[in-house]
């Protein structure tokens, strides 16, 4: 039964996808998008069976497909297996990804390609449960460039605008980049434990048996670039602000919520081997703690300036996926799937809710054409207002709570990184509140005509809102401090005994004050520049000093440009025009001089396929002449 | 059944579609799917355990033997080809050819060398079927080619001397291998205890011929413009079958003959393949020529292929024949893809393309499928062997996969940027038709194919395992 209803799970969003491909055209005006949605909505129904069964049982579901790949010493199942963590991310991906396809229908409303939209989402859904549920790293690999691709094709739907291409296909290398880390990791683990499923990695790993554990390292090492790649940290992050090319819908599914946690869900899956406690795997860890947080603070301080309403957005999500990786370098495993949880449901809602707000400005995107939205779109505006205090930490809001775990975490572990977790909290809620105040408070600064068509979005647009703001409201009761149901729940999961939780003592106590005082004032700034002042930032032209390098992004895209784009294009210029062509001649010149020893150069020219035949027969006569003679002699 | 059968069937088609007149593309399409039936019926037999090989004595002095060997790896070799030829056969009905007649019994003709080539078991046969492979792709390249008349005598002449050349090297291996033998049957030859010296020249000769047939580089100078100025048939026999001619040999002869050799060099040959991957990657990054890009594409991908067999594993060497396989379908389909633009546009220059997506979805969404495969998305066929070759890489030297494995990122890159230049953007001011029932079919047939044993690549697995491993332990056990 249970390959019945995993088959149900794994394959309703592909029929979604090849229905819409085939026919989606011919469902009427909605009805690729209604189907797609249902489709979505099959998987988290059986998903939500699953869950409610493993929360009674606590016993994983494990079923073996088909043989897939075979090597020498190992070979590869098409396996699924369906347990706290897999089930737990399905749970939020067909959720949030329900909602998403809901909104979608209202959104892409007008456009031509919605059922190729429909089918692209769908089948990034596939291979998005594909990643989760894999049983082995190759099947997670699956998912993992099916992603890759499915977001290739969402950023660059608009296809007739080549920015938006150069966007998707920027984020297809980058990710490939880091493919390639996950790749080498792969076959490291393969080439030590003869194995890459997840169970028997877990067994052999934990069975103390002697491995080299340099190598180890160096395979999480890589792992963890696959997920820099993918999770979009320093320095393979610049792909992820450029991804916000695509229809908002797709940044707030693909680019926010699900997909870029896949390189958390990677590492959580695997805490057996990267919680190892030798030497070389700790400077490991070090380097994700570290990553993870300098991540968090240069997103959050390009976040501070820039206008764009979804690249703001998209450092956010740059930071807060740092934040997540700090968590994870200090071995809180469990702190980092709690503020992937959160983060999902107020990311979200904030994506959907600049969705709502660009539809309402006809594409508008800049916040200095905005202001005192507010007054038109009141739904859009409140969840907007909630969203934006679960990000910036504010009680009793979900991102209060698991913010709060990552800085505690790192205030036992490591002071300076905890001091880096805090500024960029604090820079968090101040963009977060400059972005709120710029756009729905003071007066509108658009167009005449923009101000006459400015209205509340409709209910298939507000219905997903809605929801998700009540779920960054209460969200965060999943993992209470001292009383967290999520640890519970992920501890046959965690391989070597979950991350002491804290005590509620004085200094937890001090450590939350300190978080919402950070959060406040980071908010009170946003309030005393934008709502009090009424300021508006600068025309692009105006911007000057470390105002202006952080809002050109510190130059990073230039620098990668400088580095690597250009040299390689001019190197492969340089092989095409000069190189090719004299080495050509070198070989060839060569050649020619062997024939001419037999024959004129003249004759090469004429190319008289006789002359070559002949001489062909004429060698094959002469060795068989040769034979007989040696034979006789 | 005998495996003679296939070559009598598509020696038999060369003459009959020689004089069927108009309707040869039918009679060749037909022989064709005669041969592919052939080759499954003996591939049926094989698995059953039946013996399909053929031994006759052909000369008795000096003796040479009429031997063809069905193992494993010929049988997928054998498959490979048959399956192609009528895909690459059914490919040309949607555009007029001059004098049908001559030209598909020349593709038959050409499948006839190749799959000897792969049959062979006797050395001098073997040769002979080698060298026979040339004449036909000579003509078809020469006569029914593109571009301006000069430059593509030129090209396909340099061609044609070039790889005699070196064959001529592996001829004289041979000779010398039957004074010690006294016949040419590769069992024989790969028994024979040379001295390292000896093994040293003999692989070397092999080498000249192969290298420059593969192409490794240095040897690819023949190769971007002959698949440029080569009809699109010719150009997929060349890419999807006669490359793979090279790489086969590596495996059946080089390898078992010259054991000592191959261990002893094998680290060079090894860079010298990942070399080629990089180089072909960056090399394809700025071709202005669709069919030129996709010819630097072939080198990079054969260079892992040969690195693939030159690590002298299991996996290796599996991984290799596998992506032969893959490779020949992927890039027969993008070629194909090449003709459809050529058939509308009139034009190669990617320069002049692009907006053809807006127009024309099906064959937008074929062609990105076959992209996708080229750069080995997992759950395409490519995936599964370019995985495997890179994991045995690994077993090198992890720095082996590291470099070998840029291609994943450099041919996402050029791929990508070719897809986008060619068929994004604003709307083409010339009018795209999409694809045709005939263009659509070919294409659908070859995605079939790729995704299919992307996901179950389990039989052609279990079908070249066996003889992989006679043929390293030919090669390790000295």
């Amino acid at each position: 039964m249970d390959i019945a209803y995993i088959l149900l799970l794994l394959l309703a969003p592909f029929a979604g996808f090849l229905f819409n491909v085939f026919f989606g055209k011919k469902l009427g005006h909605n009805g690729a998008g209604y189907l797609a949605t249902f489709a979505v909505f099959v998987s988290f129904l059986v998903t939500h069976f699953y869950f409610v069964q493993i929360n009674q049982t606590a016993q994983p579901v494990t079923v073996k497909l088909f043989d897939w790949i075979q090597l020498g010493k190992f070979s590869i199942d098409f396996g699924i297996v369906l347990d706290q963590l897999s089930l737990l991310w399905l749970m939020f991906v067909t959720g949030i990804g329900s909602l998403i396809h809901l909104y979608s229908v209202s959104y892409m409303h007008d456009d031509e390609n919605r059922h190729k939209f429909f089918a692209y989402l769908n089948l990034f859904i596939f291979f998005m449960v594909t990643l989760v549920t894999g049983s082995n790293l190759l099947v997670m690999f699956i998912g993992w460039e099916g992603v890759g691709l499915c977001s290739y094709l969402l950023i660059g739907f608009w296809y007739k605008n080549q920015d938006y291409n150069d966007a998707a296909k920027k984020a297809f290398i980058m990710n490939r980049i880091g493919d390639l880390g996950f790749l080498i990791g792969i076959f490291l683990l393969g080439h030590l434990f003869g194995t890459l499923d997840y169970a028997a990695l877990k067994s052999a790993i934990m069975s103390g048996a002697e491995v080299d554990h340099t190598m180890l390292a160096l395979a999480a090492l890589a792992l963890f670039i696959g997920a820099c790649g993918k999770s979009a940290q320093i320095p393979l992050y610049t792909w992820l602000p450029d991804a916000m090319a695509g229809p908002t819908p797709v940044s707030a599914l693909i680019h926010a919520a699900t997909m870029v946690t896949a390189g958390i869900f990677m590492i959580t899956r695997l805490n057996f081997l990267f919680g190892i406690s030798s030497a070389d795997m700790q400077t490991v860890n070090m380097v994700i703690a570290i990553v993870g947080a300098f991540t968090a603070l240069v997103a959050a301080t390009i976040g501070l300036v820039q206008n764009d309403i979804k690249k703001v957005l998209a450092y956010s999500t740059v930071s807060q996926l740092g934040l997540m990786f700090l968590a994870l370098g200090l071995g809180a495993y469990e702190v980092a799937v709690f503020h992937v949880i959160t983060h999902a449901f107020f990311k979200a809602c904030l994506f959907l809710g600049s969705g709502s707000v660009i539809h309402a400005m006809h594409g508008e995107q800049d916040m200095r054409n905005m202001g005192g939205l507010k007054k038109w779109m009141s739904v859009t505006y409140i969840t907007f207002l909630i969203s934006s205090l679960a990000i910036s930490g504010i009680p009793p809001f979900s991102g209060f709570f698991s913010k709060d775990e990552i800085l505690m975490t790192a205030f036992h572990e490591n002071k300076a990184l905890w001091v880096i977790a805090s500024l960029a909290s604090i820079m968090t809620a101040f963009y977060m509140f400059r972005l709120l105040y710029l756009t729905f408070f003071k007066e509108f600064r658009g167009t005449d005509e923009q101000k006459h068509h400015l209205h509340e979005s409709p209910a298939l647009i507000t219905f997903p809102l809605i929801v998700l703001a009540i779920l960054a409201t209460v969200g965060g009761l999943i993992s209470l401090p001292g009383n967290s149901w999520l640890s519970h729940y992920l501890e046959p999961i965690i391989a070597y005994g979950g991350h002491s939780e804290h005590h509620l003592d004085a200094t937890a106590y001090m450590l939350m004050g300190l978080a919402v005082v950070g959060g406040l004032i980071g908010i009170g700034i946003a309030y005393a520049k934008y709502l009090k002042k009424g300021e508006v930032p600068p025309a692009d032209a105006q911007m000057t000093g470390f105002h202006k390098l952080l809002y050109h992004k510190y130059y990073v895209d230039e620098v990668y440009d400088a580095l690597f784009v250009k040299p390689i294009n001019a190197i492969s210029t340089f092989l095409r025009d000069t190189f090719e062509s004299a080495l050509s001649g070198l070989v060839f010149g060569l050649g020619k001089a062997t024939n001419a020893i037999g024959d004129s150069g003249k004759m090469l020219h004429n190319g008289s396929i006789g002359r070559y035949l002949f001489a062909f027969t004429l060698g094959v006569v002469a060795i068989i002449t040769y034979l007989f003679f040696n034979k006789i002699v | 059944m005998d495996v003679s059968i296939v070559l009598i069937l598509l020696l038999a088609g060369t003459l009959v579609t020689l004089f069927s007149g108009k309707s040869a593309g039918k009679v060749a399409l037909a022989f064709g799917i005669l041969s592919l039936v052939a080759s499954i019926v003996l591939l049926s037999d094989y698995n059953a355990g039946k013996s399909i090989n053929v031994l006759a004595t052909w000369m008795e002095n000096p003796q040479i033997y009429f031997a063809l060997n069905g193992d494993g790896l010929s049988l997928a070799m054998l498959l490979l080809t048959t399956s192609l030829l009528p895909i690459i056969i059914y490919s040309t009905f949607g555009s007029e050819v001059k004098n049908p007649s001559s030209f598909y019994s020349l593709i038959l003709f050409m499948g006839f060398a190749m799959a000897g080539t792969f049959l062979a078991a006797d050395g001098f046969l073997y040769y002979i079927f080698w060298e026979l492979a040339l004449i036909p792709i000579y003509f078809i390249a020469l006569n029914w080619g593109n571009g301006d008349a000069k430059e593509r005598q030129k090209a396909v002449v340099k061609f044609f001397i070039y790889t005699f050349a070196g064959s001529l090297f592996m001829l004289a291996g041979f000779a010398y291998l039957y004074t010690k033998a006294g016949n040419f049957l590769v069992g024989n030859l790969s028994n024979l205890r040379l001295s390292d010296q000896e093994q040293f020249w003999i692989f070397l000769g092999f080498f000249a011929a192969y290298a420059i047939k593969i192409p490794l580089i240095p040897f690819h100078t023949w190769q971007a413009a002959v698949y440029q100025k080569a009809p699109t048939a010719g150009t997929m026999l060349l890419s999807g079958i006669m490359l793979k001619m090279g790489l086969y040999s590596v495996l059946r002869w080089q390898l078992p003959i010259a054991p000592y050799a191959a261990k002893a060099f094998m680290a060079t040959f090894l860079i010298f393949g990942i070399a080629g991957t990089i180089y072909g990657s960056i090399v394809a990054l700025r071709q202005k020529d669709l069919k030129k890009l996709l010819a630097y594409s072939s080198l990079a991908h054969v260079g892992l292929i040969a690195a693939g067999a030159y690590t002298l594993t299991v996996d290796g060497v599996r991984g290799a024949v596998l992506q032969m396989i893959s490779h020949g379908f992927v890039i027969v389909g993008l070629f194909f893809a090449a003709e459809v633009i050529y058939r509308r546009y009139q034009t190669r220059d990617i320069s002049q393309m692009g907006g053809i997506r807006v127009q024309a979805p099906k064959f937008t969404s074929m062609f990105l499928i076959l992209v996708l495969a080229s750069v080995a998305l997992p759950t395409t066929f490519n995936f599964v062997g370019e995985f495997t070759v890179l994991y045995a890489l690994s077993t090198i030297d992890i720095w082996f996969a590291i470099i070998g494995g840029l291609t994943i990122i450099l041919g996402a890159y050029y791929m990508l940027k070719m897809f986008q230049n060619v068929m994004l953007g604003e709307t083409n001011a010339k009018p795209f038709a999409d694809l045709t029932f005939q263009e659509g079919l070919t294409m659908a047939v070859i995605i079939g194919v790729l995704f299919f044993f992307g996901m179950y690549p389990k039989p052609i697995n279990d079908l070249i395992t066996p003889s992989i491993q006679q043929i390293l332990n030919y090669t390790l056990k000295s």
